[in-house]
């Protein structure tokens, strides 16, 4: 069975720290991050390397911050 | 050859709707302006011109349907008597602030609250000096025949669409409901949707690929910028009173007195006058056709040569405070009116022009 | 210093599944953290882009929270009096029936000041969507009480909580205009978890489409969280909007065709 590799790309100067995205993380690949963007939010960081591109986290994401990329590898 | 038909004030307005080529009616029946819609639902102009007619739920229903159609560069227009003019005035503060184009008749009766069914001209400063919340004016337009509510309809949203501002005429129970003889213009086509979007670079029409999207909106919360948008308004306002004033004078040469009256008064008052100058009374009239821009310069003119001014209103007083600010107070300016739905005799006015203003 | 699991090599075009729709502006929306008006917001854009009807449709925003709205759809759009839209937006849709015509409402917009436009556009059968954001208070004004709050529900004007012999009940207003006979599509969704936003992508989607048969109003409320003014967090507020909200406002299709949909349950 082929294995999928998924990344994303966060706008972490828009992102608002909801953290909506850590919870729709089926794999835990999101976390806050310790520091804040301009505006002061703790911004979505990835802490793994386990993404599989379900776009749950980009869905979920109010201000459409996250990209998100699948590769079959 | 003349087409020519005896008609209600009410219907004249509704006929030249059709006639110009208006795209949108949208009302709710009140007394005593109902006959617009029941004519034009009579007419059927969705059948012969394609015109869009539509009783709403409300007044302010109406109204708004007016700022939806009228947003789309449409020509939208409405009717309605005093106590459904106050209820649009929210939506008349929305069309004015993102400036779009509409006509509104208001044919009034007398107040305040439920008040009457009767003509009135109670709502004159309703009318011009804005109506509804914030700074901003409606050119408003006084029909004193059938044959003006027929012809006022054109000018109207000739104006509307010149300046980008609501108009209103301004009638009154005597004249929506009285019958005279009216010529009717000929059928105009209603613009194409082509038409509109290449005319009206701002109405919101669907956005075009690689062009800018159209918004429609009276919000500005940068105090700034809506500090700048208010001064563009009165920009504007200023262009109109500069360049719209409407008037009508009738034996003001010679006349040492003068009536001011608008619309069902000034009939009225041309009457006084000829059985004044039948008496020896130098008697002129003044007809204001624009109530807003009002014509202020022809009152100062009239104010170096008359004795005094006699204003003719069925309210208590409102035109007369324009009148004043015209003369300057230079000369006598008093006021006679009849308001609840009374209407004066024309033996009356002159009465009260000998009494209140060449006998004092 | 964090590590970094970015995978740049899987970064091409034809790996792309998701990524902002271009019916949005590139404005910063000025919603809270978590709002559920930047979802359905985003949800709308993504239907009109895939609907490929950009330059065919015209929106109404409200006056609440999303008052702002033309800022973020890159399409043409009015602003409304506050409850007015369904009023502008029938106006629209009759001088340009064959556009997509729209409007978008909060709760106090939709069914308190507005209840008599949104009622009567419903009745008649208008042929517009109509999006109704339900978080059960006014977010803009500072967290007063709506005409959907929960009975007991705490907000600034109802500060000991809604009572319902002094205040009056909250409003089922979607369950009441799926019966009007001008409603063709009613349904209530939600925006909160990645499985709901799914299916009401596709309520809005058939919302949208349904204006191509020219059968009624198509109504997608959908039940969404006031972070500020509910007073918790983001993850909080959806916790308290599933324990809360869904069973006062039950998710699911209530008119589909015209015809009501039987509770199964």
């Amino acid at each position: 069975m082929a294995k999928v590799q998924g990344d994303v790309v966060i706008d972490i100067e828009h992102c608002k720290g909801c953290e909506l995205c850590n919870a729709a993380c089926p794999l835990d690949v999101l976390a806050m991050s310790a520091e804040v963007n301009s505006k002061g939010y703790h911004y979505a960081i990835k802490v793994n390397g386990s993404c599989n591109g379900c776009s749950n986290c980009a869905i979920v994401c109010p201000d459409g911050v996250i990209t998100v990329y699948r590769a079959k590898v | 050859m003349k087409e020519l038909m005896l008609m209600k004030g009410n219907e004249a307005f509704a006929e030249a709707a059709i006639r110009v080529g208006a795209d949108a009616y949208f009302g709710y029946p009140i007394t005593p302006q109902s006959e617009v819609m029941e004519y034009l639902m009579a007419e059927k102009p969705y059948e012969r011109t394609g015109m869009v007619v539509l009783q709403s739920e409300s007044e302010l229903g109406a109204i708004n349907m007016v700022y939806g159609a009228a947003a789309c560069g449409k020509r939208a227009l409405t009717s309605s008597s005093s106590p459904g003019i106050s209820l649009m005035q929210e939506g008349i503060s929305y069309i004015a602030g993102s400036e779009l184009p509409c006509l509104i008749l208001n044919v009034v009766r007398g107040g305040p609250g439920l008040g009457t069914i009767q003509p009135s001209q109670s709502d004159y400063f309703q009318a011009t000096k804005g109506g509804g919340h914030g700074d901003y004016r409606l050119i408003v337009l006084a029909p004193s025949s059938v044959q003006e509510m027929f012809d006022f309809v054109s000018l109207g949203f000739e104006l509307a669409f010149k300046y980008r501002n609501p108009v209103m005429m301004l009638s009154d129970g005597v004249i929506g409901q009285m019958m005279e003889k009216v010529e009717l213009s000929e059928q105009q086509p209603r613009l194409t949707n082509q038409q509109i979007d290449e005319l009206y670079p701002w109405a919101t029409t669907g956005k075009k690929p690689g062009k800018d999207r159209r918004i429609i909106t009276s919000l500005e919360l940068d105090p700034s910028k809506q500090e700048k948008h208010n001064l563009k308004l009165q920009e504007k306002y200023r262009k109109i009173e500069a360049s719209e004033v409407r008037y009508e004078t009738l034996q003001c040469e010679d006349a040492e007195y003068l009536l001011v009256a608008f619309g069902s008064s000034a009939r009225i008052c041309q009457k006084a006058m000829d059985l004044g100058r039948a008496k020896g009374i130098k008697v002129g009239l003044l007809r204001p056709i624009t109530l807003y821009p009002f014509p202020y310069a022809i009152v100062e003119q009239l104010s170096n040569q008359v004795k005094g001014i006699l204003v003719v209103e069925l309210n208590a007083g409102q035109m007369i405070e324009d009148v004043r600010i015209g003369s300057h107070d230079r000369i006598k300016v008093k006021h006679y009116g009849r308001f609840g739905g009374m209407i004066p005799s024309p033996v009356e006015v002159l009465d009260a022009l000998e009494k209140q203003i060449i006998g004092d | 210093m964090t590590q970094n699991f970015d995978i740049p090599e899987i970064r091409t075009p034809e790996n792309l599944v998701y990524k902002k729709t271009s019916v949005l502006t590139d404005n910063v929306l000025h919603y809270c953290p978590g709002c559920g008006h930047g979802t359905t917001h985003r949800l709308i854009a993504e239907v009109i882009e895939e609907m490929g009807i950009q330059s065919e449709v015209i929106g109404v925003a409200p006056v609440g929270c999303s008052v702002l709205a033309y800022n973020y759809f890159d399409i043409d759009m009015q602003e409304a009096a506050h409850g007015r839209a369904p009023a502008l937006a029938t106006a629209i849709k009759r001088v340009y029936p064959e556009k997509f015509v729209f409007t978008y409402q909060g709760d106090g917009d939709l069914a308190a000041i507005g209840t008599n436009e949104t009622l009567h556009a419903c009745n008649r059968g208008e042929n517009i969507t109509i999006i109704f954001i339900n978080n059960a208070i006014y977010g803009m004004t500072g967290g007063q009480m709506a005409p959907t709050t929960l009975p007991g529900m705490l907000t600034s004007t109802s500060p000991y909580g809604r009572d319902v012999q002094m205040m009056g009940n909250p409003l089922k207003i979607t369950e009441l205009l799926a019966l009007l006979p001008g409603t063709y599509y009613v349904t209530r969704q939600a925006v909160h978890t990645a499985a709901l936003v799914r299916r009401a992508k596709k309520a809005i989607r058939m919302a949208f489409e349904n204006q191509k048969l020219n059968r009624g109003v198509s109504f997608v409320e959908v039940v969404s969280n006031c972070n500020s003014g509910w007073k918790l967090t983001p993850l909080q507020a959806n916790k308290w909007l599933e324990e809360n909200m869904l069973p006062f406002y039950p998710l699911g299709d209530l008119k589909v065709n015209g015809e009501l949909v039987k509770k199964s349950e």
